[in-house]
C-alpha cells in the first residue's frame, strides 16, 4: 500500500483500491466459515473514535476487528465534551499515550482525519468526516458492484440525493472515477455542489433519464435538516421528483441494481418494495462492509498472514 | 530584535533613498538630528556622527499600516499595543491603525482616547479607527465628531459587515461632513451563510461549506454605490474577488474619494493551498482562486489598488490547532508583509521597488489624510530600511506577535527589512 492511512479516496491509487476489493473477498470467504475468525491482527490495538453518532459504521468496523483479533476500544466522544474545554488535540493525544496501533474516526468536521495524523503517530482511518469523505463506505459500495457485475471499469454509476452534504458521494466519484467508471449525479439542484462539474462528473436533473443511463443507483439518504435549511420545499416534492419507487422503476424496460448506505428513510428517498427487492444489493453492502473493512484493516496494520502466526 | 536610543546625531550611508512623495530614486545620505530629518542627499553632518552602512540596501519612509487587530483591550493573550508594536517594528511599519473590534468595542470618545494615550508609550505611532456603530451592532452610529476629536482617523465595524443598507446610506451620509473614510467588511451575511472558505472547485473537493465570490462583491457593489450617492469617502478593506475589482474599477471614475486595500495574503495565496485544511489559512474574506489572484495583481498594476494592509489578526494556538470549523478566522501579517509582497509583486510580477513602497507609505497616509512629505527637513524621522535582495524563509524567529498563526511559515520570501527608526528609537532586525 502507498500510503500509510485512509484518509480519503481522491487520488488514492488505484492499485491499492483493486487489493483492497481482493482481500476483501478473501475475507469474505472467512465470513462464511463456521468459526469466522482469524488470528491476522493479534496484539494489535485499536481505537473506535467517534465524535459523532454512527451504529452501522461502527459496529462494521468493531466486526472486522474483532474477526482478525485485534483488541478494540470504543471511545464516543459526543462534540458537547469537546465543549467543554478538552481540544481535539487533548482528546486524540491521551488516547495516543494509551499506547495504540490506529484509530479509525468519525468527526463532523471536514479535514479532521488529516488533521489526526500531525498530533499522533497511529495509523488514521478514515470513518467519515463530515461532508468530505467516507472512504470505507465508497470501497464497500465498489466491492458490492464488482461483486454484482464482475468489473468497474466502464460500469454506469447514478448517485441520486443530496449530493452536497454527502460525504459517501464524494468517495464515490473519487474512486469510481480511479477505477474507470462513470458518474452521473442526480438531484435537486440545490443539493449538488454548484462546481460539480469540476469532479469530472455527469449532473443530469432529471432521474427518468438516469436510470435508462446507469447500470447502478447508489441512493443517498435525504435528511429532514435539508427542509429547515429551505433547499427544499417539501418531502413530497422530493419524492415526486426523485424518489426510487416502484412504479418509477417498472416505467423503464431494463432492471437496475439499486444501493444505499443507510440508514434508509423507506418512503422517502425509496421505496420499501424497492428496498427489499432482488434488485436491491443494500444488504450484500453491509456484509461487504465488514469484509472490505477487514482488508483495509489487514493491510494498512501490515498484519502477519494466516501461516506466519501459525 | 534589537531597539536602541537614537544617537543626537546619526548618518545613513551610501544607500538608495526611494522617496515615495516626490518619486525620486537615488544613491545618498541622510542625516538625523534629535530623532528628525536634517538633510537627504547631500548632507554636511558633523564628524562625530554615528554611521549606520546602508551598502545595497533600500532606504524609505517608514510604512504605516492601516488595517491591525491588536486586541486591546480584552484579549491580550493574543496581543496588545506593545507586542503589536513589535511584530509592526519587525516588519518596517512605523505606524498603524487598530480596528475596533476589541472588548469593548471601541465606539466612543472616551475609548479612542483611551488607545491615544495608551500608543504613547509604544515605540510606534497608533491611530485608533472608531466603531460605525454602538457596540458594534450595525444599528445606531457612533458619536463621529467627537471620536475625530479625539483621535480616530476613521470608522469602520470591521470583522462584523453592515448589513443593513440604511444604517450604511446613513453612517456615508453623516461622514460626510468629517470627509473620513468609512471602512465596511463587505460580506453579505445571507449569502456567506455557514461559509468557511470560498466556494469553487478546491471547496467541492473538500467537501467544506463555502460560499461564492459574490458573497463579497455583492456589498462591494452596494457600498460604492451609497459612496457615490452620498459623495462619501469609502475605503474597500482586503479585496478578494476579481468581481469586486471589476465593480471598483468603474465605479472609481465616478467618485474620487473611493479607495481600495488588498493583503499580502491574498495576492500570496490561492485556495488550492488549502488541500492542507490548514487553519491559519482561514481568513475573511476567504483565500479565491488563482484567476481572482492574478486579478488583485493585475489591478494593482493598473493602479486600482491604492495600498497594502495586512488585517494583522492574531489568534491563539488554542484557537487555531483546533478543528477547521472551530478554528476563528484570521492571520497575522506584520511580520511577512514586506517578504511576501515584494516575493510577488516584485520577483515574480516585475513590479519596482517604487510602486510597491508607495503601497506601504504615501499612498495610506493619503487615503486618512497624513503627511506624506516625511523627508522634509524638521520632520520626525519614520524610516525602513531593506535589503531588497535578500532571499529568506519565513520561520517562527522572525515573528514578534504574541501569536504565531501565520501561514507563511516556511515559505519563501524576497527582499527583507534590516532596519525600522521611529520615535528617537532604531530598531534593528536580525
Amino acid at each position: 500500500m502507498k500510503n500509510i492511512h485512509l484518509l480519503g479516496l481522491k487520488d488514492y491509487p488505484e492499485d491499492d483500491i483493486q487489493t483492497i476489493i481482493d482481500t476483501g473477498f478473501r475475507f469474505k470467504e472467512v465470513l462464511d466459515r463456521p468459526i469466522k475468525k482469524v488470528p491476522s491482527l493479534q496484539g494489535k490495538t485499536i481505537v473506535n473514535l467517534f465524535f459523532e453518532n454512527s451504529t452501522r459504521t461502527r459496529i462494521s468496523f468493531e466486526l472486522a476487528q474483532k474477526r482478525l483479533s485485534a483488541d478494540t476500544v470504543n471511545f464516543s466522544a459526543s462534540t458537547s465534551s469537546l465543549k467543554k474545554g478538552e481540544t481535539f488535540k487533548d482528546t486524540v493525544q491521551n488516547i495516543e499515550a494509551m499506547k495504540i496501533d490506529a484509530v479509525v474516526m468519525r468527526h463532523p468536521t471536514p479535514g479532521s482525519p488529516l488533521q489526526l495524523t500531525k498530533y499522533i503517530d497511529a495509523i488514521v482511518i478514515n470513518a467519515g468526516d463530515g461532508t468530505h469523505e467516507h472512504p470505507t463506505q465508497a470501497i464497500l459500495d465498489m466491492m458490492s458492484l464488482h461483486e454484482k457485475f464482475g468489473y468497474l471499469k466502464g460500469l454506469k454509476v447514478g448517485i441520486v440525493g443530496d449530493i452536497s452534504h454527502s460525504r459517501v458521494a464524494l468517495s464515490n466519484i473519487y474512486g469510481l472515477q480511479t477505477m474507470g467508471a462513470e458518474v452521473t449525479l442526480c438531484g435537486p439542484s440545490t443539493l449538488i455542489p454548484s462546481f460539480a462539474e469540476d469532479l469530472g462528473v455527469n449532473v443530469n436533473y432529471d432521474i427518468n433519464e438516469v436510470i435508462e443511463w446507469a447500470d447502478a443507483l447508489n441512493v443517498l439518504r435525504i435528511q429532514r435538516e435539508r427542509m429547515d435549511g429551505g433547499l427544499l420545499p417539501s418531502i413530497r416534492e422530493y419524492r415526486n421528483l426523485f424518489g426510487i419507487s416502484e412504479q418509477r422503476l417498472s416505467e423503464h424496460k431494463k432492471e437496475i441494481v439499486i444501493m444505499h448506505p443507510g440508514p434508509m428513510n423507506r418512503g422517502v428517498e425509496i421505496d420499501s418494495v424497492v428496498a427489499d427487492s432482488d434488485q436491491a444489493i443494500i444488504l450484500d453492502q453491509v456484509l461487504n462492509g465488514v469484509a472490505s473493512r477487514m482488508a483495509i484493516l489487514y493491510l494498512l496494520l501490515g498484519g502477519k498472514s494466516d501461516k506466519e502466526s501459525d | 530584535m534589537n531597539i536602541s536610543k537614537l544617537k543626537k546625531n546619526i548618518v545613513l550611508k551610501n544607500g538608495t533613498i526611494l522617496d515615495p512623495y516626490n518619486n525620486t530614486e537615488k544613491k545618498g545620505d541622510i542625516h538625523i538630528e534629535n530623532g528628525k530629518i536634517k538633510s537627504v542627499g547631500k548632507i554636511s553632518a558633523p564628524k562625530t556622527s554615528e554611521t549606520i552602512d546602508c551598502k545595497n540596501l533600500i532606504i524609505t519612509h517608514g510604512f504605516f499600516d492601516i488595517h491591525v487587530h491588536f486586541r486591546e483591550p480584552g484579549r491580550e493573550d493574543k496581543e496588545d499595543l506593545n507586542s503589536g508594536s513589535l511584530a509592526a517594528l519587525a516588519g518596517g511599519f512605523t505606524r498603524v491603525c487598530t480596528m475596533p473590534n476589541t472588548d469593548p468595542p471601541i465606539d466612543s470618545p472616551e475609548s479612542i482616547r483611551y488607545i491615544v494615550d495608551r500608543s504613547e508609550e509604544c515605540p510606534i505611532h497608533i491611530h485608533p479607527i472608531g466603531s460605525i456603530t454602538k457596540s458594534q451592532e450595525g444599528k445606531e452610529i457612533t458619536e463621529m465628531g467627537a471620536m475625530i476629536a479625539e483621535g480616530a482617523l476613521a470608522f469602520s465595524d470591521d470583522g462584523l459587515p453592515i448589513n443593513d443598507s440604511g444604517v450604511m446610506y446613513n453612517a456615508l451620509e453623516y461622514s460626510y461632513m468629517f470627509d473620513v473614510p468609512i471602512i465596511n467588511h463587505a460580506e453579505d451575511d445571507c449569502l456567506k451563510r455557514d461559509g468557511l472558505m470560498h466556494e469553487g472547485k478546491v471547496s467541492t473537493h473538500l467537501g467544506l461549506p463555502a460560499s461564492p465570490d459574490i458573497t463579497e462583491s455583492n456589498m462591494v457593489f452596494r457600498d460604492l454605490e451609497l459612496s457615490i450617492l452620498t459623495g462619501a469617502r469609502l475605503h474597500v478593506p482586503h479585496v478578494s474577488s476579481a468581481k469586486s475589482i471589476s465593480h471598483i474599477k468603474s465605479m472609481k471614475k465616478k467618485n474620487d474619494k473611493i479607495t481600495v486595500e488588498v493583503t499580502p495574503h491574498h495576492l500570496f495565496f490561492s485556495d488550492e493551498d488549502l488541500y492542507t485544511f490548514d487553519t491559519n489559512l482561514k481568513v475573511a474574506p476567504p483565500i479565491r482562486t488563482k484567476k481572482d489572484r492574478k486579478a488583485i495583481i493585475d489591478a494593482i498594476k493598473n493602479g486600482i489598488i491604492d495600498c497594502i494592509a495586512t488585517d494583522h489578526a492574531p489568534h491563539t494556538i488554542e484557537e487555531k490547532e483546533g478543528t477547521f470549523d472551530m478554528a476563528p478566522f484570521g492571520m497575522i501579517g506584520l511580520e511577512s508583509c514586506f517578504g511576501a509582497a515584494s516575493k510577488v509583486l516584485i520577483n515574480d510580477n516585475a513590479m519596482d521597488q517604487m510602486s510597491l513602497v508607495k503601497l506601504l507609505t504615501a499612498n495610506p497616509r493619503k487615503i486618512l489624510g497624513l503627511d506624506q512629505n516625511l523627508f522634509k527637513e524638521g520632520t520626525e524621522a519614520e524610516i525602513a530600511i531593506y535589503d531588497p535582495k535578500l532571499e529568506w524563509k519565513f520561520s517562527l524567529e522572525n515573528i514578534y506577535s504574541k501569536s504565531k498563526n501565520s501561514p507563511f511559515l516556511g515559505r519563501e520570501m524576497k527582499g527583507k527589512i534590516k532596519s525600522t527608526i521611529v520615535k528617537g528609537h532604531i530598531t534593528s532586525i536580525d
